[in-house]
């Protein structure tokens, strides 16, 4: 008997061109990949009013009322500034180092509220709200530095140094909704 | 005559590729799963205004979008000042309530990402944030870029 030997095919999948492919979707997948972080202005609305409740009483000086109107200029208590000035204004404000009886008892008790109108421009009222951020974040700043050496940003967060400095300046913004007057 | 054999370096110079198919994959399946495919179809033309003091929100999972700009039509025109959420264009305000309150309960601590366009008014997002006070989302955020 004749046996012929008979030669097997080998079964192995030819691994050879599984690099490509995979450069292939790699190449497919970093294209189109957007690493990117969301950056914003965070804020936190107040509950609603009921419509029977009253709001709770604050005294005048205490309260530091923005406006932003339709053309886009800003009255600070009822003095117009320009969009750098706000900031400077707001810090003495809150701070109030010379003790005026018109600005802030405390900087505890400072309450910056922002009123705006139906056609005040977008652009206008960010500016102004990066500006009272950028306020509030001096002023953390400098509390932070001058009892633990480092700025705000570094504290860690929901640590007890970082929720005194957030309790000596706390961030108490109103946004009023705007009449059309 | 003097015969000068060159010398030869007794190793291959050879990088071995064996390997390289599953560096491959590797970096494959970071991309892959860092991979957001499918972004929203934006209805609305949102150009992000640029602000300095602003803060990262690393937990992209708790962000809900609203996108408040001017309507695209056909033909590269521009219409009004419209909301979308998800990928609907929202043409009555008092929905966004009950659509908000939903999310909010799916996901406790929802942070509301507003995109607004920046030459936008403000009289819209006047409504939709009185909209969100009653849905009790009141955690917001104004997307901005950051300044260069």
């Amino acid at each position: 008997m004749l046996l012929k030997k008979r030669k097997r095919e080998s079964a192995e999948i030819n691994g050879s061109s599984m690099a490509d492919i995979a450069f292939l979707l790699l190449i497919f997948f970093l294209v189109t990949t957007t690493i990117n972080v969301d950056t914003g202005i965070g804020l936190v609305l107040p509950p609603p009013l009921e419509d029977d409740q009253e709001p709770p009483p604050i005294k005048e000086r205490n309260l530091m009322n923005i406006l932003v109107n339709a053309e886009g200029r800003v009255l600070m208590d009822d003095e117009p500034k320009q969009l750098n000035e706000v900031k400077a204004s707001l810090i003495e404000f809150i701070k109030n180092p010379t003790n005026d009886p018109d600005l802030a008892e405390t900087p505890e008790l400072a309450i910056v509220s922002i009123k705006t109108q139906r056609a005040t421009p977008y652009k206008i009222y960010v500016d102004m709200l990066d500006e009272v951020m950028g306020a509030y974040k001096d002023l953390r700043d400098e509390a932070s530095r001058a009892n633990y050496g480092v700025p705000f940003s570094s504290l860690q967060d929901e640590s007890p140094q970082q929720e005194q400095i957030q309790d000596m300046y706390p961030k108490k913004i109103s946004i009023a909704e705007g009449g059309d007057s | 005559m003097a015969h000068f054999k060159k010398k030869q370096a007794g190793s291959k110079q050879e990088i071995p590729t064996s390997a390289m198919p599953d560096v491959v994959f590797m970096l494959l399946f970071f991309f892959m799963v860092t991979t957001v495919l499918r972004e929203v179809t934006l209805k609305v033309r949102v150009n992000l205004t640029q602000a300095e003091n602003i803060e990262k929100i690393e937990q992209k999972r708790l962000l809900s979008y609203i996108y408040i700009g001017p309507e695209r039509l056909p033909g590269n025109r521009l219409g009004e000042d419209k909301v979308q959420i998800d990928d609907a264009i929202i043409e009555d305000i008092g929905a966004i309530r009950t659509l908000m309150y939903d999310k909010l309960r799916e996901q406790p601590k929802l942070i509301v990402s507003l995109r607004v366009d920046e030459a936008s008014e403000f009289g819209l997002l006047t409504d939709v944030q009185k909209e969100l006070q009653q849905a009790s989302t009141f955690r917001i955020n104004y997307s901005t870029r950051r300044e260069p």
